[in-house]
């Protein structure tokens, strides 16, 4: 049943980047239009706007959980494509194994990255 | 009976040949074989057998598209030969093979020990949680025709492994359990005369399972009972993840109707006609 949970929370974070990428489209680039997260003079992408969104906490939150959905979504269905290969059953768990370990440190470091920045410009007032 | 044979025009067969005991690989022997129309693939094979190679080995038993037994690879295509006829398929030359991604016994006979190995593992028979019942079933179990839908058309399967012989993913990881195994995991798991769905889960929900079907299709095109193989492991995969989340629809199995002899006679349904035999 282990390939059911992985396969269902796959299928949950596709959903997840869909509205979350959503909000980005909605945000950075059409944020002219319709003005969400647009604070400072200029357009929506420019370094104000950016510092602005990075100052609060719920664009950071989001940032990190749509890295999560991506990195799962993208990494497991990488898996999958490697696993059509017909790799062996210990290079499928080396795979499983390395795929996890480039995850977790592309996650911990995109968190690193999203709340320095957070910290950096929500103190800047 | 081949001399009244009235010749439309002959046609080669292209036929793979092996004998594990003679042969290192497969190798292809070519047999001019007169055609009629109306003609089957497996009356070629007959008329080779019969009139040049005495030696040839297939497998095949009703010649009517019901037992499954002679599926084999026809110009690329896996199907029955015995639904086949040669000049739809062919008019001067017809490649016979055996189903490709089972192991080959001898020239078109395919070894489906794994195939069906895999089917077993899928319990493909009506599970009541009752061992009595299940045993010596004292009655008939209430099922409307809505509910026979469900699993209707894919109780047609003949078990012919084109589907198997036909799948991508199986041709990529012979552990993969494959359409017919999980066609029919899916059939008894939706029959509501069934308790064992679980069981089923367990077999169908891992990582030679359901999710490793990527819905190429190939399976219900090859299918030569019109089964929709796909349609099943699509609906297995809901099942799954419905069950994940704990979202599926708790079901007991139907219960029982009646014993034998003991259900009420519609009135509308008049008398049968009196006895003509045996009087």
């Amino acid at each position: 049943m282990r390939e059911t949970k992985l396969w269902t929370w796959f299928m949950l974070a596709g959903l997840v980047i869909l509205i979350l990428l959503g909000l980005h489209m909605t945000v950075a680039h059409m944020g002219g239009l319709t003005g969400v997260g647009v604070t400072k003079a200029g357009d929506s992408v420019n370094e104000a706007n950016s510092q602005a969104r990075d100052a609060t906490l719920f664009y950071p939150v989001v940032y990190v959980i749509l890295l999560a959905a991506a990195l799962f979504h993208g990494l497991y269905g990488l898996r999958v494509i490697l696993f059509e290969l017909g790799l062996s059953s210990t290079t499928q768990k080396a795979v499983s194994a390395l795929l996890l370990i480039v995850g977790v440190g592309l996650f911990g470091f995109g968190t690193w990255g999203v709340f320095a920045a957070h910290a950096l410009y929500a103190g800047r007032g | 009976m081949w001399e009244n044979i009235d010749k439309v025009q002959e046609v080669r067969f292209h036929v793979s040949r092996y004998s594990p005991e003679r042969d290192s690989k497969p190798y292809v022997q070519v047999f001019p074989v007169p055609v009629r129309e109306g003609m089957t693939v497996l009356e070629g094979l007959h008329y080779i057998k019969e009139n040049l190679d005495s030696s040839l080995v297939w497998r095949y038993s009703c010649r009517m598209g019901v037992c499954g037994s002679c599926g084999m690879l026809l110009n690329g295509r896996p199907t029955l030969a015995c639904n086949t006829q040669i000049l739809d398929i062919a008019k001067t030359d017809l490649t016979v093979a055996p189903l490709p991604n089972f192991d080959v016994m001898r020239d078109l006979v395919p070894d489906l020990a794994t195939m069906f190995k895999k089917h077993i593992a899928n319990k493909p028979f009506i599970v009541r949680q009752d061992d009595a019942e299940q045993n010596d079933p004292s009655g008939e179990y209430f099922q409307t025709p809505e509910q026979l839908e469900e699993y209707l058309q894919f109780s047609y399967c003949i078990k012919c492994g084109c589907c198997m012989a036909a799948c991508p993913t199986l041709a990529t990881d012979s552990e993969y359990l494959g359409p017919m195994p999980l066609t029919q995991g899916y059939r008894y798991s939706a029959d509501t005369r069934d308790g064992a769905k679980k069981d089923r889960m367990k077999v169908s929900g891992t990582g030679h399972g359901a999710f490793r079907c990527h819905y190429a299709g190939e399976c219900s095109r090859a299918c030569p009972k019109g089964v929709d193989p796909a349609k099943a492991i699509q609906h297995l995969k809901r099942q799954l993840v419905l069950d994940y989340l704990h979202l599926a629809k708790q079901r007991k199995p139907c219960a029982k109707q009646h014993g034998p002899g003991k259900g009420t006679r519609d009135p509308k349904i008049p008398d049968a006609p009196a006895k003509t035999v045996g009087v």
